[in-house]
């Protein structure tokens, strides 16, 4: 028999059970929190908190926050503007990728079961480490490129070709597409992922941009573009409702057709 | 406290604290912007252009900063909807200021604006577009046309309603050309001060909890505002204006405290942005009566009058019993009665979060809005070139050598008592620039720097050090808490001596109490309640200096409304106050520094204080 060693903290642990709250005023809902401390050697653990929900706002962010004040300090997470626009906290929520600000208590049945984004290293509790994500990001080169004099106003657009970059630039670059995408945990090193690839087609599409061919040239390459299976995990997935799916398959055509 | 080196050779060195000792990695750079915001991209970009070797230290990745969350647009006299001027935005800006900016500054934004705008566009920011290709520009509150006389501007150019998040990305994006070197989820500790110089800044790497000293022959501040001394704040929670504090405790003063700037409409409850472009798209607000308020107290420009104006009529409808809701505690913005096609093109942004934060829908419903905590006009003193000011008496444009500050961190002072919305945009990227611009003329690339003193930075590991380890009765959130209701109270949008009084004795209790405070995370790596506590510690002393300019400001101006001084007071108040913290001994001092009464150039005369009308 071959003998299968799991990979370090793959095995999480049941963790600790905090007090539930005295007279509460609202419904006591449950949260099991991944926790994992990089200082002790221990494995992950699901800790327990309970929250009175009668003094808590809305959204699974309002109770991470209210645990982290009145309960438990080092429970630890990113979060920023609270109003799904900054993306800091990506987090895996009931099972499926999405912002902790814009997703409703209510809409989970149960217990909350909150994860880190998923296939990513963990730097602590539920800060996943998207370095490399980022530095993928930076590899497409998000920037206008023109090789014609600048004008001294703005770049003519027609309000046709701007429509044609709505979909696409209000991403925020949570990551929570990229880290649903089995390719992507498959593959994560050579494939650039389903949220890099649709800012690679925002600048693809841009009308004002003159770098086409290079960028296509970029993206031509069994692994950076072609891993995507149509699973269509990221669309699901995306809090801000794109599809970067749909982008993928736009920049695959581009591709076709500058054959033809 | 000792210093010792931990290896023979190299810049590496430890310092002992409390028996702890902390290793800390040097770094040498020309220029260290310290934020990522709008400002602080834009001045590393011009910083990294020039040639200078330069570092930005960021607390979040650069696209999760606060310019994300801006909405209706960045003001700048294109003139692609109608005629305009740069003339005329800056009277309309010096008229928002309510005659408390310099004008010099002023002059210098206003001017600046188009080309600061065009620049922006060529990085590939995706404004909306007219019919003819051009930018699309919305009307926006004080934005009018003919020094005030002729019909409102469309000056606030517009990426929908997510310009923010379009001019952050862009930014962004055009960063990476360049060679920045982007320390990222690194909270900065304090500056480096030597000699009233300022030659660097420490430094925490949050991922691993290392110590990090940097020396520079700049230091650009652009760590934008602290929105979160307050309650309810549109401001995101990473809003603690950290180097605002830095200054504070390098011994500097902040400028124009007292200024505060609540947004019309926050969401009910939320307290989430909703940009005042929509009422530029056509909004209006209801009182209970279902009336439409606005038109008694600002005959001309109705809804679109400045912030500080429309939040004090909206309070006053509240108080004499008009709110609408249960409590008849809020007011209703009104879009239902605008085209869904234009809803869905110019505000898709606010139409999702007013159907998340307050189950609205739009097309068919009004938004419950109240006036919300949004935006800090005061700051660290600068010129306009973002050089800071030392708040030298005898030498009022002395400034701090080595240090700049920018955006909303910065007093410069364009925006005086009361920013006009779409202002602020423009502010990052016209300093930001200006920053840029001015390590170029005055650092030379690589020149050698001095040693820095053998202690540098060991006060800044002392304190983080007391509070990683503090272990006092009162949790930090209750104190933030704390902190924020009395600011909510007793610091709001109306203000009486009476209610400053008590603000004053409230808000000092807390800041005594924060010598008990207590951490329970002792980690460094990802250590968040340290940070938090580290943030806390920030916005309390700027808490304490905006309620002491406050109630020391004898008279009512833009966002600083005072009951019992009820009328502007240019004889004795035309001034700029400056306050200092002694944190030690926990106490405020205040000084007052002159207004610009002069331009920048004789392209444009002095705009004489006249009755602020709307």
């Amino acid at each position: 028999m071959v003998q299968l060693t799991l990979p370090k903290n793959s095995q999480v642990t049941q963790g600790q059970s905090w007090p539930a709250p005295t007279s509460p005023k609202g419904e006591v809902k449950e949260f099991r929190i991944y926790r994992w401390n990089p200082d002790d050697k221990a494995n992950p653990r699901i800790d327990t908190y309970s929250v009175d929900m009668g003094d808590c706002g809305p959204m699974v962010l309002d109770a991470l926050i209210k645990i982290k004040n009145e309960q438990d300090p080092t429970l630890t997470f990113r979060r920023s503007c609270r109003e799904g626009i900054c993306g800091s906290c990506a987090m895996n929520i009931d099972g499926t990728n999405t912002l902790a600000c814009l997703k409703s208590c209510d809409d989970v049945k149960g217990a909350v079961k909150v994860y880190p984004l998923p296939h990513m290293p963990v730097v602590k509790d539920l800060v996943p480490d998207l370095t490399r994500f980022y530095a993928q990001h930076r590899s497409i080169e998000p920037w206008l490129k023109t090789t014609s004099a600048e004008p001294k106003a703005e770049w003519k657009q027609s309000p046709q070709d701007r429509a044609k970059l709505d979909g696409l630039y209000e991403c925020i670059l949570c990551a929570c597409c990229s880290t649903s995408c089995p390719s992507y945990w498959w593959n994560g090193d050579r494939y650039l992922g389903p949220a890099v690839l649709l800012q690679a087609y925002r600048w693809l599409i841009d009308s004002r941009d003159e770098a086409t061919g290079d960028r296509l040239d970029d993206l031509e390459d069994p692994f950076r573009l072609y891993r995507c299976h149509t699973i269509m995990n990221c669309a699901k997935a995306c809090p801000k409702g794109l599809n970067p799916a749909k982008a993928i398959a736009e920049i695959k055509k581009m591709m076709v057709e500058r054959q033809l | 406290m000792n210093v010792q080196a931990t290896s023979g050779f190299g810049p590496a060195k430890a310092f002992s604290v409390g028996g702890r000792s902390y290793a800390i990695t040097d770094h040498t750079f020309d220029v260290v912007v310290v934020g990522a915001g709008g400002a602080g991209l834009r001045a590393a970009l011009g910083a990294s252009q020039a040639g200078l070797r330069t570092a930005c230290v960021t607390k979040v990745f650069p696209t999760r900063s606060h310019t994300v969350a801006a909405q209706g647009g960045v003001a700048a006299a294109l003139g692609n909807m109608g005629p305009d001027d740069w003339r005329w935005h800056m009277f309309d800006t010096v008229k928002g200021s309510d005659w408390l900016g310099d004008q010099d500054a002023i002059e210098y934004l206003c001017r600046n604006a188009p080309a600061a705008v065009y620049e922006l566009e060529h990085f590939g920011l995706p404004f909306s577009r007219t019919e003819d290709g051009k930018i699309y520009q919305r009307p926006f509150g004080g934005m009018t046309t003919d020094f005030g006389e002729g019909p409102p501007a469309q000056r606030t150019c517009a990426a929908a309603d997510r310009t923010g998040h379009a001019m952050l990305h862009t930014l962004y994006g055009q960063s990476l050309r360049y060679q920045t070197e982007f320390f990222v989820e690194y909270f900065a500790l304090d500056l480096i001060m030597e000699d009233g110089v300022c030659r660097g800044l420490m430094a925490l790497s949050m991922e691993d909890g290392t110590l990090h000293r940097f020396r520079a022959q700049r230091v650009i501040l652009a760590t934008g505002g602290y929105g979160r001394a307050y309650f309810s704040a549109t401001s995101a929670h990473t809003c603690t204006g950290d180097g605002n504090a830095m200054a504070l405790r390098a011994g500097l003063p902040l400028q124009d405290m007292e200024f505060v700037q609540f947004h019309p409409t926050g969401i009910y409850g939320a307290g989430c942005l909703i940009t005042e472009g929509s009422r530029g798209e056509g909004g209006y607000l209801t009182n209970s009566e279902g009336e439409r308020f606005m038109e008694r107290y600002a005959p001309h420009a109705k809804d679109l009058a400045s912030r500080d104006v429309v939040s004090r009529a909206m309070t006053i409808e509240i108080r004499e019993g008009r709110g609408v809701g249960p409590q008849k505690d809020h007011i209703f913005l009104h879009l239902d009665h605008l085209d869904p096609k234009v809803l869905h093109e110019r505000l898709p942004g606010i139409s999702e979060s007013a159907r998340v934060f307050a189950g609205v829908d739009v097309t068919r419903q009004p938004i419950p809005v109240l006036p919300t905590v949004h935006y800090n006009m005061g700051g660290i003193p600068t010129n306009y070139h973002g050089e800071v000011l030392a708040g030298n008496p005898k030498n009022e444009e002395a400034i701090v050598p080595g240090l700049m500050a920018i955006g909303e961190a910065a007093c410069v002072s364009v925006h005086g008592a009361n920013r006009l919305g779409s202002n602020s945009l423009i502010d990052l990227v016209v300093f930001g620039r200006a920053a840029g611009l001015r390590c170029q003329e005055t650092v030379t690339a690589d020149a050698s720097q001095a040693d820095l003193p053998a202690n540098a930075g060991e006060a800044a590991i002392a304190r983080l050090d007391k509070f990683r380890h503090a272990s006092g009765a009162m949790p930090t959130a209750d104190l933030r808490l704390r902190m924020q209701k009395i600011m909510q109270t007793n610091c709001a949008v109306f203000r009486t001596g009476e209610v400053l009084e008590e603000g004053r004795k409230l808000i000092k209790a807390v800041w005594k109490d924060s010598g008990d405070i207590k951490v329970t995370d002792r980690s460094l790596i990802w250590n968040s309640d340290l940070i938090e506590t580290l943030e806390f510690d920030n916005l309390i002393t700027q808490a304490v200096a905006t309620v002491e300019s406050a109630a020391a400001r004898k008279e009512s101006r833009g966002a600083h409304a005072r009951e019992d001084f009820a009328k502007r007071d240019d004889k004795t108040w035309m001034k700029h106050t400056l306050a200092w913290t002694d944190d030690a001994k926990r106490s405020v001092k205040l000084g007052y520094r002159g207004v610009h009464k002069y331009t920048m150039t004789d392209e444009v005369s002095y705009i004489k204080p006249k009755a602020r009308v709307y």
